[in-house]
């Protein structure tokens, strides 16, 4: 039995209550389900015996302009073992938007979920250390969101005196 | 004729210090390598054999701001980036000039975003805009060319703030 064929009824023995949605796009594998479960699926994924996930390649978020669920968090996760890479998806919503952190389970994940954060301003939550990545400290927008201007808003950002 | 000749002959020279300090200064002008990306890669180019930087006396990249004559600023300046770049340009000591290398760092070149100084005149004073993305290492030659002129037609006393000369008065207005 493969690898691809095997991760969905094992979740769904593990996780009852929980609904995923699967879809097969040209091969890649992709799940979603809900946000509050992403913390025990990703912990199930990666230590089960079978699959054993143990590569955190990116994660990201999209952010889709819609009132309601407006962002998806989007994990990409890889097992060097069955050599096989697995799509994470979990919607979240645009007021107090927030996810588990997966940092302990993947210590790659930590910048990502920073940049992630950083970008969208989607709190993850036990994370070591949420702080900003690329922009500076003090900053009070996220400029991946659909409504931040593509010039940035005038004097968000200072230069030097000349 | 070299100098050699003009001293067997005479002995001496007559010149200005002007012109003797911008001759000086113009062959050896010791860059401060800023590779902040992409082009940095070609200004590597200019300093091996092949373009061989040092025939304009232009070899010595110091990485250090306090021995170095013009700052090459080699690549996209984003505003976080800035303060780093102007720190740099405020250790140089006087005088200074500045390169702006590829198209990036002289207007923000293709990259019209809210992250990248569109241009970094907006916060340094800039004597050569080298365009290219990135700039061909000839071109950097180039450059270096241009700056050198500028330094040799350069007076000592400019670097200074004071009055060239007076105004001259005609009959008394």
């Amino acid at each position: 039995m493969e690898i691809k064929d095997k991760i969905v009824p094992l979740l769904q023995e593990q996780f009852p209550e929980t609904n995923f949605e699967v879809t097969d796009f040209r091969g890649d594998l992709k799940i979603k389900f809900d946000a509050s479960q992403i913390y025990p699926v990703c912990n199930f994924l990666k230590n089960h015996d079978d699959l054993k996930f143990n590569m955190c390649e990116d994660v990201t978020a999209i952010d889709w302009a819609t009132k309601k669920n407006r962002f998806t968090v989007v994990y990409h996760i890889y097992s060097l073992e069955n050599k096989f890479r697995l799509r994470l998806a979990c919607d979240v919503q645009e007021n107090h938007p927030h996810i588990a952190s997966v940092v302990p389970l993947w210590k790659s994940a930590n910048w990502y979920e920073r940049e992630t954060y950083d970008m969208y301003g989607i709190k993850f939550e036990n994370h070591p250390d949420l702080r900003r990545m690329y922009m500076p400290e003090e900053y009070e927008y996220y400029p991946l969101r659909k409504e931040y201007p593509l010039m940035g808003i005038p004097g968000d950002l200072t230069l030097p005196k000349k | 004729m070299g100098l050699e000749a003009k001293l067997m002959s005479d002995g001496f020279i007559t010149t200005t210090i002007d012109a003797l300090v911008g001759w000086a200064r113009e062959s050896s002008v010791w860059p401060m390598p800023l590779g902040i990306s992409c082009c940095g890669i070609e200004m590597m180019a200019v300093a091996g054999p092949k373009y061989d930087i040092a025939r304009f006396g232009s070899e010595v990249m110091r990485f250090t701001p306090r021995q170095c004559d013009v700052l090459l600023v080699a690549g996209t300046v984003t505003y976080k980036m800035s303060h780093v770049v102007k720190k740099i340009y405020d250790q140089m000591p006087d005088p200074k000039w500045v390169i702006a290398m590829g198209v990036c760092t002289s207007t923000g070149g293709m990259y019209r975003s809210y992250s990248v100084v569109q241009g970094i005149d907006h916060f340094l004073p800039v004597d050569i805009y080298l365009a290219g993305c990135p700039p061909r290492p000839d071109n950097l030659l180039n450059a270096l060319m241009l700056i050198q002129d500028k330094i040799k037609h350069t007076r000592a006393r400019d670097f200074q703030n004071i009055p060239l000369l007076e105004p001259v008065k005609v009959n008394g207005n």
